[in-house]
């Protein structure tokens, strides 16, 4: 393969396409929501009336409104259909003809729109995931082709570095420095790992990446590989992704036989081969260390850093580990450059940001938002408040290790810094919004039930930790708790934090402190009266 | 490589490269709870016990598996780790049922000198009480689970001194359990060797050896590193 071929392929592969085209999602939540019956009725339908060589029927990734699938576009007129059902089918094919339509249809120029900016999804709801030539069609696999050819590691290091690219996994350190690290740590093999052990409540961006554009994320872990001199990557993903994991095989497969992975890609120097482990459904395996114990065949459980992976990781050795919309970040760096991506942004977080919005809100779905957009402008203009326009009472960023910040505090920039001072994070980017009619107790609850069945059970704060966390809230819940507990709880909390084992002992507490700080008159309300007078 | 010069809690103390910080504590004479590690035995950090704080690093780090290093200043006792550590050791109490007075361990037992050495008179939390069982269809040994901590120590004494790996660990959080070969009763495992090494690293009265009353089993874990000494020097 070289870049005549790469060329030849994406020519090939635009000439043959049909003007009229429609395009359904096929991601996740839109065949969940009957996609897949939807197309075979349109494909059903053009082979009755004979034009299924003038229309195509062609799946597309998640087009992000994803509480109102299953989505369907049409092409060239863009027009984009909500909560299709197959009896639509004719009514579709109409409007490809330009007559009139009754299909409900997505508002293009709401904020839920226009205020994505978009980078890492840039190419959903455009190719077929399936295709490998969709996406050389659209320009993929040439910023390998230039990193192979055009620069040496140590350059492509330099551009992550200097396009402020933070890891998208939630603790937001910094790509470049950690990519320089696996570069220069001493090791007879290096590895890359992404992590796609996406499991936060209410996060799905990383599966709708995976399901939507697979070849991105290959790629851009191809130019980590290339950049910290590894051979070998794994792709770490959750068994509850069968779609994802299907796609990623195909993918692999179809860009080992375009020799874009394995040996000699592009003809040069540089072998680099991809193998998938399925995760067995335990949340602390998205931990680093977990995670690598894991692919190694041991129990997923963390140990103390340091060292850190980037120095001892995968079977002692340096290995990178990033999160894949980190990986899918990198062609745009290398595409565009690391100064037009470092001119996204905030001061020091850079870039866009992928949420999942969910709970109490209209436009449930996933949004790729600019670094320093305020809370307000996502909860209420792009997602459009609660769906029975009930007072917003704070929204959960960062899932269970992150915190719940109050509707008063809306006009908080979304950035690592902005997030970590007002006691949430910006997590893997789970959004859940909560209404008036959400007792913020329950959602404490909800999070430490969460943590202590995910805890491993290695270290002790955690194990017990939870579970005495989780019991002290139930019983405050059901008006059993003295005004003590209360104290006992911020007690276990700080423990929990200071000496627990990993970053899931360490950051559940975070729910609780939260929610304590910014609601403690609900804690304080259930104190019952018994409990009063013992004190 | 030249020897290293850290500060403990105030004292200058010198340590060869390579030791863990919990080694130069000890040898500085001073000394912090422990649990999970054992002399002999691979450290996993788990107990969260030997916490200590080290000036410019945000998180407290275990000193078993914190390895040493030159100008390193080092505080072991502070009234913010003490109270962790009676915290933790409150938790173990509270996690299992803990009966001293009817345990084969009781006066050579680990975890009751350790509430002692951290001065945790009484448990704040409420007992969880879960239901466990004994196993006694080893021939030699038995496993009370009540009385286990999880501190993994007879799993990795079976790994890495008597190379069997009869015990592991399964299920998750405070539903993990140790257990033998896949999960059968002891007295059915074809890997078990009988050795009792097993026995011998139990820090509490969990794995005994049967016929044994309260009270009655000594507490030998410093035998596993006589084992790993002498077999180091072939006697």
């Amino acid at each position: 393969m070289d870049l005549h071929e790469l060329e030849a392929i994406a020519e090939r592969e635009l000439a043959q396409r049909p003007r009229l085209r429609i395009l359904y999602c096929s991601a996740t939540g839109c065949q969940a929501s009957g996609a897949l019956e939807v197309k075979r009725r349109l494909e059903g339908l053009l082979a009755e009336t004979g034009r299924q060589v003038e229309i195509d029927v062609g799946a597309v990734g998640c087009l992000g409104l994803c509480g109102r699938g299953p989505i369907v576009r049409i092409e060239p007129s863009g027009a984009t259909f909500e909560h299709v059902k197959p009896d639509d089918a004719g009514e579709i094919v109409a409007a490809l003809d330009g007559h009139a339509c009754h299909v409900a249809r997505c508002d293009q120029d709401h904020p839920f729109f226009t205020r994505q900016l978009l980078i890492v999804r840039r190419h959903c709801g455009l190719i077929n995931p399936d295709r490998i030539e969709d996406y050389i069609a659209v320009g993929g696999y040439r910023s390998l082709y230039h990193v192979i050819h055009e620069m040496t590691p140590a350059e492509v290091i330099q551009a992550i570095t200097r396009s402020g690219l933070r890891g998208r996994g939630g603790a937001g350190y910094p790509t470049g420095l950690k990519w320089a690290t696996v570069a220069k740590s001493p090791g007879e093999r290096k590895f890359v790992i992404c992590n796609a052990d996406e499991g936060d409540p209410g996060a799905f961006m990383d599966r709708s990446i995976l399901e939507s554009d697979p070849h991105l994320v290959l790629e851009g872990m191809a130019i980590a590989a290339y950049a910290v001199g590894a051979e070998q990557g794994f792709i770490y993903v959750r068994g509850e992704y069968p779609l994802a994991i299907e796609r990623l095989q195909k993918a692999i497969a179809q860009a080992r036989r375009h020799g874009l992975l394995g040996a000699q890609i592009f003809e040069s120097g540089f072998n680099f081969r991809v193998d998938i482990r399925v995760g067995a459904g335990a949340f602390v395996c998205g931990e680093e260390t977990a995670l690598i114990a894991s692919i190694e065949g041991r129990r997923g459980q963390p140990r103390p850093r340091p060292p850190y992976p980037a120095e001892s990781g995968l079977w002692g050795m340096p290995t990178l580990i990033n999160n894949v919309e980190t990986f899918a970040n990198v062609t745009a760096i290398i595409e565009n450059g690391p100064e037009w991506y470092s001119s996204i942004g905030t001061e020091k977080s850079k870039g866009t940001k992928i949420f999942a919005l969910t709970g109490k809100i209209r436009n449930t779905g996933l949004i790729e938002v600019p670094m320093g957009i305020t809370l307000r402008e996502i909860v209420e203009e792009m997602g459009g408040g609660t769906p029975d326009g009930t007072p917003v009472k704070a929204v959960q960023t960062g899932g269970p290790s992150g915190g719940c910040i109050p509707a008063s505090l809306f006009h908080t920039p979304v950035d690592y810094e902005s997030l970590a001072a007002v006691g949430s994070i910006m997590g893997s980017g789970g959004m859940v919004v909560m209404d008036e009619h959400t007792n913020m107790v329950d959602v404490a609850r909800f999070y430490m039930e969460f943590c202590k069945d995910e805890s491993c059970g290695k270290c002790i704060p955690c194990r017990v930790g939870t579970v005495q966390l989780l019991n002290m809230l139930t019983k405050l819940r059901n008006r059993q708790a003295h005004a003590s507990d209360l104290v006992k709880i911020e007690e276990l909390c700080e423990l929990m934090r200071e000496t627990s084992l990993c970053g899931l002992g360490q950051s559940a507490p975070n729910p609780v402190l939260s929610t304590l700080h910014y609601f403690r008159h609900e804690y304080e309300e259930l104190i019952g009266a018994e409990g009063d007078h013992g004190s | 490589m030249a020897a290293k010069t850290l500060t403990i809690d105030g004292h200058l103390v010198s340590a060869r490269p390579g030791e863990t910080l919990l080694e130069a504590i000890r040898e500085a004479g001073i000394t912090i709870p422990t649990l999970c590690h054992l002399d002999g035995l691979s450290d996993v950090g788990a107990c969260r016990l030997c916490l200590v704080e080290i000036e410019g690093q945000r998180r407290l780090q275990p000193a078993c598996m914190t390895m040493v290093s030159e100008g390193m200043v080092v505080h072991t006792n502070t009234p913010r780790l003490q109270a962790y550590r009676r915290q933790i050791i409150e938790l173990l109490f509270a996690e299992r049922n803990h009966v001293c007075s009817v345990c084969v361990a009781s006066g050579h037992c680990e975890l009751q000198r350790l509430a002692g050495m951290v001065g945790m008179d009484h448990v704040r939390y409420e007992y969880l009480s879960p239901d466990c069982p004994v196993d006694i269809s080893h021939m030699r040994f038995g496993i009370d689970h009540n009385r286990c901590v999880l501190c993994t120590r007879c799993v990795r004494a079976c790994d890495e001194i008597e190379g069997v790996h009869t015990w592991d660990v399964a299920g998750r959080g405070v539903d993990a359990r140790v257990i033998t070969d896949m999960n059968q009763p002891w007295g059915t495992s074809t890997t078990c060797t009988s050795c009792g090494k097993c026995q011998l690293a139990c820090p509490t009265g969990a794995i005994f050896p049967r016929g044994v009353t309260v009270g009655e089993r000594p507490l030998a874990s410093e035998r596993i590193a006589l084992i790993v000494e002498a077999r180091k020097q072939r006697w």
